[in-house]
């Protein structure tokens, strides 16, 4: 079971490398749309015996993070005009090199982390920091609305498989109450994306820069 | 069962307002339940229910403590809000209205939320719910507002959930059992994984403090009550504050029972006191008086830090400052918004002379600026007062100090700013535009109570209150 776990989050850190060095918006996105679809498949495989919850939650957070989510930027992407991210505020070898030394560096540190012996062996820990560490060198270093979402996505891909190490622990409805918030919470940064594209005409957050001291 | 109602009464109005037909009509819901609300959470600081230890939602001493101020604020922003949806007639307030009550119900949840999960869920969805009552005025400016304050609060908020995993990591390492209720991870207490819960700490106060409005994750706030309506700044900076701030007492308990607390105290000494400091300056600077005003709440929520930091006599201390903030804060945006509303601006070079164009409102804003300044006979004098001498008390002599400098600067700052708008001689053709927003009672007497209130809990303090911080502070600091 932990081979596969573990193949998964490999695969995770690798999309986590292609949203960094990419600079077509699409294929940002799709790499998003795979890595929840990755990250989606993982608690059927760490459950031992079939639970029909965890297989709801399972499908639920795939269809959401991996086709809903996705669609709806594409569909921002392609009503703004833009598919492409130029002149980001960290570029993308830069970026592509900082998510590589983050990477070496969250799997260094995690086993500086104390980590009960059924967790010892897993990438879990290594995969939801390498990712959170993606998601804020996204968030910091891009221009573009919708690949500040990406980046948003990707940070919360990496705290959700940071939260599958409670997940024996923790009720499922808590589970569902977050996985729940969080859907609500992209669907709402999908909406006001729409609106500002239409109250500035454009997606670069460059523009707004009205409010300061 | 009342502490359910206290969630249900505003959800069940939210809906209805969402049914509701007619948008003259819609606004009278808020204040409805806005009283509702409020004569349930009084009756209840007065008559205290049972909780039980393991309840995951329930109106414990520490929601006792706060839950009622956060409800007079809402009850006075209702009100006043009928008058304001009235002059802003030409907008639809299906949405508005409906969140605006769902707002209620999630701060109550907040409030009570005895559970490290429901906590999260309850403040993510408060951030949610917050966003289209944020650009509800539908400017440009607000849509670049709400952008911040999604990103930046979204932010945030993920590193809260994170940090929530961490504790619940924390309990699971020690032989814990998954039981995430605050109670339950205090008596875990020592057993708790040292490593992780120090972690689950930076995370959490990062986390609810980017929500309360630490420096120096506070940048969207003065973007956020620069652009949102008063009603809804100052629900943000009374009552989703609070929220904050309560959860970060209830962690700092788990992290204290774990052996920690010192090194969680020594965090809010230095994010508290720099708070300040970056208030001051900015304060120093600014032109704009609603964002003077986000500044401000910067700076007490520095205070509050400060205060949760100093032992048991701060802790009651920021639970005192919690409701005169709440109540003050109200006052000041409410009075801030019918200024905002005639003069047509916001900045020092476009506002002068309010004191003769919107003599009471301005007579309002000057007295809120004394409130939140810390000038006696009101609330925060007190209270501020107090957490400095806990400060000298328990050897913080340093951070004392610095605390009254803060203070001092950010009064120059707010002096600055209040009196240049409130004196002078207005700008030509202004009469006209503050014809067409006139003082009437409803936008008045909100704001007015609320200073009335802050001024009564310094005048004379009831006993009911002292004795629910009293009760906040035996749950928080277990044992002798």
């Amino acid at each position: 079971m932990s081979s596969n776990v573990n193949f998964l989050i490999g695969v995770a850190m690798g999309l986590n490398l292609l949203a960094l060095g990419s600079s077509r918006l699409p294929s940002v996105i799709r790499a998003v749309a795979v890595q929840g679809m990755v990250l989606g498949l993982m608690p059927l495989l760490m459950e031992e015996s079939f639970h029909w919850m965890v297989a709801f939650v399972a499908v639920v957070t795939m269809a959401m993070k991996g086709y809903f989510i996705p669609h709806l930027l594409s569909r921002a992407m392609r009503s703004a005009n833009i598919d492409r991210e130029v002149e980001p505020f960290i570029g993308f070898v830069p970026s592509l090199l900082l998510g590589a030394a983050g990477t070496i560096a969250a799997v260094a540190g995690a086993r500086a982390l104390p980590l009960l012996p059924e967790h010892a062996g897993t990438l879990l820990v290594p995969g939801a920091l390498a990712s959170v560490l993606t998601g804020f060198v996204l968030l910091i270093g891009r221009a573009k609305a919708i690949s500040q979402v990406c980046g948003y996505l990707i940070l919360e891909n990496g705290i959700y498989l940071f939260g599958l190490l409670l997940i024996r622990s923790t009720p499922l409805l808590v589970e569902s109450g977050i996985l729940l918030d969080l859907t609500v919470g992209i669907f709402v940064i999908g909406i006001i994306v729409d609106r500002i594209q239409r109250a500035f005409d454009s997606l670069d957050t460059r523009k707004l820069t009205v409010l300061r001291e | 069962m009342k502490a359910l109602l206290l969630i249900a009464i505003p959800f069940a109005g939210a809906a209805l307002a969402a049914l509701w037909r007619g948008d003259r009509t819609r606004p009278w819901l808020m204040p409805v339940v806005g009283l509702v609300h409020t004569v349930l959470t009084f009756w209840m600081l007065f008559d205290p229910p049972a909780v039980a230890p393991g309840a995951w939602l329930a109106f414990d001493p520490l929601a006792r403590a706060v839950l009622p101020a956060v409800s007079l604020l809402f009850l006075a922003c209702a009100a006043y809000g009928v008058s304001y949806l009235r002059v802003r007639g030409e907008r639809p307030n299906r949405v508005f209205v409906a969140l605006l009550l769902a707002l209620l119900g999630l701060l109550s949840a907040g409030h009570q939320a005895r559970h490290l999960g429901l906590l999260w869920i309850a403040t993510e969805a408060l951030t949610l719910a917050a966003v289209p009552l944020l650009h509800f005025n539908g400017t440009a400016r607000a849509f670049e507002a709400t952008w911040k304050y999604l990103l930046v609060g979204g932010t945030g908020i993920a590193l809260s959930l994170l940090g929530s995993f961490c504790l619940g990591y924390a309990s699971l390492h020690g032989g814990g059992g998954g039981d995430l209720t605050f109670a339950a991870l205090t008596a875990q207490g020592a057993g708790l994984s040292r490593p992780w819960v120090l972690i689950a700490w930076v995370l959490l106060l990062a986390g609810y403090g980017t929500k309360m409005g630490l420096a120096p994750m506070h940048t969207w706030k003065p973007d956020t009550y620069g652009e949102a309506p008063g009603i809804v700044s100052a629900m943000l900076a009374g009552g989703v504050t609070t929220v904050a701030f309560t959860a970060i007492l209830r962690v700092r308990a788990v992290v204290a029972a774990a052996g920690d607390g010192a090194i969680a105290d020594h965090t809010l000494v230095a994010i508290g006191l720099f708070s300040m400091i970056v208030a001051a300056l900015f304060l120093l600077g600014t032109r704009d008086f609603k964002r003077m005003l986000a500044y401000s709440s910067v700076e007490h929520m520095g205070v509050l830090a400060l205060g949760a930091a100093l032992g048991r006599a701060g802790v009651w201390a920021a639970l005192f400052h919690v409701w005169g903030n709440s109540l003050a804060k109200g006052a000041l945006f409410l009075s801030a918004g019918n200024i905002r509303r005639a003069a047509g601006g916001r900045t020092l070079d476009e506002v002068r002379g309010m004191a003769t164009l919107t003599p009471r409102s301005a007579a309002l804003f000057v007295t809120g600026m004394f409130v939140v300044t810390a000038c006696p006979p009101f609330g925060p004098f007190f209270s501020e007062l107090r957490i400095v001498r806990a400060a000298f008390e328990t050897h913080h002599g340093a951070a004392g100090a610095v605390f009254l400098g803060c203070l001092l600067f950010a009064f120059f700052g707010l002096t600055r700013v209040v009196f240049a708008i409130v004196d002078g001689r207005p700008r030509p053709g202004l009469h006209a535009t503050a014809r067409r927003y006139p003082e009437t009672l409803g936008v008045i007497l909100p704001p007015l109570a609320l200073l009335a209130a802050v001024l009564g809990i310094g005048l004379a303090l009831p006993e009911v209150l002292r004795e629910a911080w009293t009760a906040a502070v035996a749950q928080l600091y277990p044992g002798p």
